[in-house]
């Protein structure tokens, strides 16, 4: 007997949502525009942007400045208090524009000549909202550049380590544009839901693992004064939304009613519970050093260069750096911690029956989680937004505005925030093509038997080593001295190693990944 | 799985396949075969396993296709309300009184009378977490009981940030949300049988529920009648972390040590129940 089964569907016209043709037309057409270009002057239009971008932020911060000073101020101290007091109470339009005006005439400099454009560009910025929606804005645009260029930077770095090219063809130069294509190939996809899913939680879980993400840059500071919620417990919080997205990916596995899912689901519950405590330990040492749980006043205490970063404070701190970063690749699911989605075990683990952009969520969370991750580190033990040289060095600089600019540029500024952040992200990628993935069981051993008492031990040391340093014995300030700048001369040795290992890399590559990868390699 | 017990040829099989692939009436009857084959290739793919999968837009987007488009607007509406859940959350009155702008240029030190925004968002966290809080009561199945009780407890950290109460907030987060949702999570997982876990308490058990129930409502309502509330005019200025900490090793050590202790017991407990078996 025959059994007749049709395994295939009819064929059905593509049903698009009506956003997602404008929103792929959008994106083809800047393609198409920016391709030629970009295929040509691939190196300036890399540095124009980055230059770009630190003016345009650069720009704000000496915009909120000015009108702080010379018109909030100065509304303030004007003759009539009536006036400084409207602005704050709801249900007013604030200074009107050409009152800021005046004030700008009156502040004199070279905005004066243009105090009556000024005035009405310059108003909305004196209302919070105005400054809140900016900020936002530009958070959440950083928030989607992160994901899109690790993504293709990944792929081209994974190419690299296994002796092939990576992306090449999209947009020209290097496939720079490959992830764009992916989006918009994932916009266009169809969304499936499995029968059996639990289908409320199977569609809401993508936001549950994507919204935690987002809302970590809140409190994340990338500079002094960069920062979108100056919150006085940043550090808990950022750690407590990040424990959310992890019932994100919990949830997914579980609504897909998929045992693959499942399993990368308990795997995932079985991580957290495990990497958790040892990756608060690790991140309270540097709290215990400065006393504070605000990413801003640690990120300050660091400001004396190389020397001052609270991972050469003493060797407690400096054991606990590498003990968070190993509790935060299980925390952003990075190799070898990969066992949530496992691909060669498990298809794909939490997210097998997800597709389109409800998959992409997931990896928009992943990768902002790992600049997240990678920002806690370098704020809580690299010095943040400090650069290598002493900010005191600076103290005789003039104070004018190139001067000033210079300085964030060489001693404290968000791109070094960034840069150090860039790092580690490929720091994490990697480690993800370079080391095999683990069991979970030696995942539990190495978080809770290893990991977990190591960083109890340091905690303690660290807290000793602090209330030993808060008594005034020369004695004890000498051997806290040499042990910083050893461990500094340490930290300075590897920092060293890591371009003369890459440079060697780059020198013998005909050797390491053969002709291939040669002849399209930049530089060869 | 559909039979056709009459066919028993390869080449049928493969006529109607081919058919299948072409997948329309009147190109069947262009093949020469009748409308009896078309039904049967009709309800082989009806009953086929394949359908399981089906497009998850296709319902709907005949009956309503404007709803279609709003499928890519969730994500932009679901971010857009956390974040403005979570930023004008502190600023109820601890950010705002560090905002430059507010205290230091009106000489005014107090909150800033942000009254309308903020009674809207008390209400909308205030409604999230009583209708949450009854949807871990209502609902049958243990996972969506569990996420009814996140998110009750995210909203409740929600309620904090507002109070300015920030480390209360973050650390309801992170211990509740976070850490106890997924421990719970974790356990229903290992423990049921099947993908649906359905809570069904003996009537019994429901009588002695209501009545603890009831005795703890009796409770708090006279709590809060009984309370003299104070105004905002009295309420400290935010709380500062180091305050919180300091307090909890001079004034209140002893409490905190109990209840340290009392954690400390409950994890030796757990510990030796679970090795009794071997």
């Amino acid at each position: 007997m025959t059994q007749i089964s049709v395994p295939w569907q009819p064929t059905q016209p593509v049903r698009y949502g009506l956003l997602s043709r404008p929103i792929v037309g959008v994106a083809v057409f800047i393609y198409r525009m920016a391709a030629p270009f970009v295929r040509r002057f691939p190196g300036p239009i890399l540095i124009g942007a980055v230059v770009g971008v630190c003016l345009i932020v650069w720009l704000h911060a000496l915009t909120y400045a000015y009108v702080d000073a010379r018109i909030l101020g100065a509304a303030s101290v004007s003759a009539d208090p009536a006036a400084a007091i409207s602005w704050t109470s709801p249900g007013t339009w604030g200074l009107p524009p050409s009152t800021v005006a005046a004030l700008i005439e009156s502040a004199g400099g070279p905005a004066a000549a243009w105090s009556s454009i000024l005035g009405y560009l310059l108003w909305p910025l004196q209302f919070s909202l105005t400054r809140d929606l900016l900020g936002l804005g530009g958070l959440f645009g950083l928030f989607n550049l992160i994901p899109i260029y690790t993504i293709w930077w990944e792929r081209k770095v994974a190419g690299r380590i296994q002796s092939r090219l990576g992306p090449m063809r999209v947009g020209g130069w290097h496939g720079w544009s490959q992830s764009v294509a992916d989006g918009i190939k994932l916009i266009l996809k169809e969304d499936l839901i499995p029968d059996g899913a639990d289908r409320i939680l199977f569609r809401a879980a993508p936001y549950f693992a994507l919204v935690p993400a987002g809302l970590a840059f809140l409190a994340l500071p990338f500079g002094a004064a960069y920062v979108f919620r100056e919150l006085d417990v940043a550090l808990v919080f950022i750690l407590g939304v990040l424990g959310i997205e992890v019932v994100g990916i919990i949830m997914a596995g579980w609504a897909s009613n998929n045992k693959w899912s499942v399993y990368g689901a308990m795997r995932e519950a079985c991580q957290m519970v495990s990497y958790e405590i040892p990756m608060g330990m690790a991140l309270l040492i540097p709290v215990v050093s400065v006393g504070s749980l605000s990413l801003s006043v640690i990120g300050e205490a660091q400001s004396e260069g190389w020397f001052s970063w609270l991972v050469f404070s003493n060797p407690f701190t400096f054991v606990a750096f590498v003990a968070y970063f190993i509790a935060s690749l299980a925390s952003c699911k990075r190799a070898p911690f990969d066992l949530p989605e496992a691909e060669s075990e498990l298809v794909a683990g939490f997210h097998t029956e997800y597709s389109g952009l409800r998959w992409a969520f997931f990896f928009f969370a992943e990768y902002a989680v790992m600049f997240i991750v990678g920002g806690l580190a370098s704020i809580l033990f690299l010095g943040g937004w400090n650069s290598p040289f002493p900010a005191s060095w600076g103290a005789s600089w003039s104070d004018g505005i190139l001067m000033q600019g210079l300085k964030g540029l060489v001693f404290n500024g968000p791109i070094w925030f960034v840069a150090k952040c860039v790092f580690f992200l490929y720091v994490q990628i990697w480690l993800r093509w370079t080391l095999p993935r683990i069991r979970i069981d030696q995942v539990l051993y190495a978080c809770v038997q290893v990991l977990l008492p190591l960083t109890m031990l340091l905690l303690l040391g660290n807290t000793l080593w602090v209330w030993a340093s808060m008594s005034d014995s020369p004695a004890w300030a000498g051997v806290d001295r040499i042990v910083t700048y050893g461990l500094g001369l340490i930290g300075l040795a590897f920092a060293l190693m890591f371009p003369a290992i890459a440079a060697y890399g780059f020198y013998f590559r005909r050797r390491l990944v053969g002709n291939l990868v040669q002849d399209a390699m930049p530089g060869s | 799985m559909p039979y056709a017990n009459d066919v028993n040829n390869d080449l049928f099989l493969n006529r109607m396949i081919f058919n299948a692939m072409a997948n329309s009436t009147h190109r069947t009857r262009a093949e020469g075969l009748g409308l009896r084959d078309a039904a049967l290739i009709r309800c082989a793919q009806t009953f086929d396993h394949s359908r399981r999968l089906k497009p998850a837009a296709q319902g709907r987007a005949k009956i309503f296709p404007a709803l279609d488009c709003l499928r890519w607007l969730n994500p932009v509406v679901g971010l857009v309300c956390l974040a403005v859940l979570v930023v004008w959350g502190p600023g109820a009155s601890s950010v705002a009184a560090a905002d430059t702008l507010a205290s230091d240029v009106a000489g005014v030190t107090q909150a800033v009378p942000g009254g309308v925004l903020e009674a809207l968002l008390f209400y909308l966290v205030a409604g999230t977490t009583v209708i949450s809080s009854l949807g871990v009561c209502i609902a049958k199945n243990i996972v969506r009981m569990a996420v009814w009780l996140f998110v009750a407890l995210g909203s409740v950290a929600l309620l904090y940030l507002l109070l300015a109460a920030n480390f209360l907030g973050a650390i309801q987060l992170l211990v509740y949300s976070g850490g106890t949702l997924v421990l719970l999570i974790f356990g229903i997982m290992l423990t049921s049988k099947s993908p649906w876990v359905r809570f069904e308490p003996h009537r019994l058990e429901l009588l002695g529920a209501a009545v603890i129930c009831g005795a703890l409502l009796v409770g708090l309502c006279a709590a809060l009648t009984g309370t003299t509330w104070h105004g905002m005019e009295e309420v400290m200025p935010g709380t500062s972390v180091a305050a919180l900490g300091r307090r909890l090793l001079t004034v209140y050590l002893v409490p905190f040590e109990v209840a340290g202790v009392l954690l400390m017991i409950v994890m030796v407990g757990a510990a030796h129940l679970a090795r009794q078996e071997k």
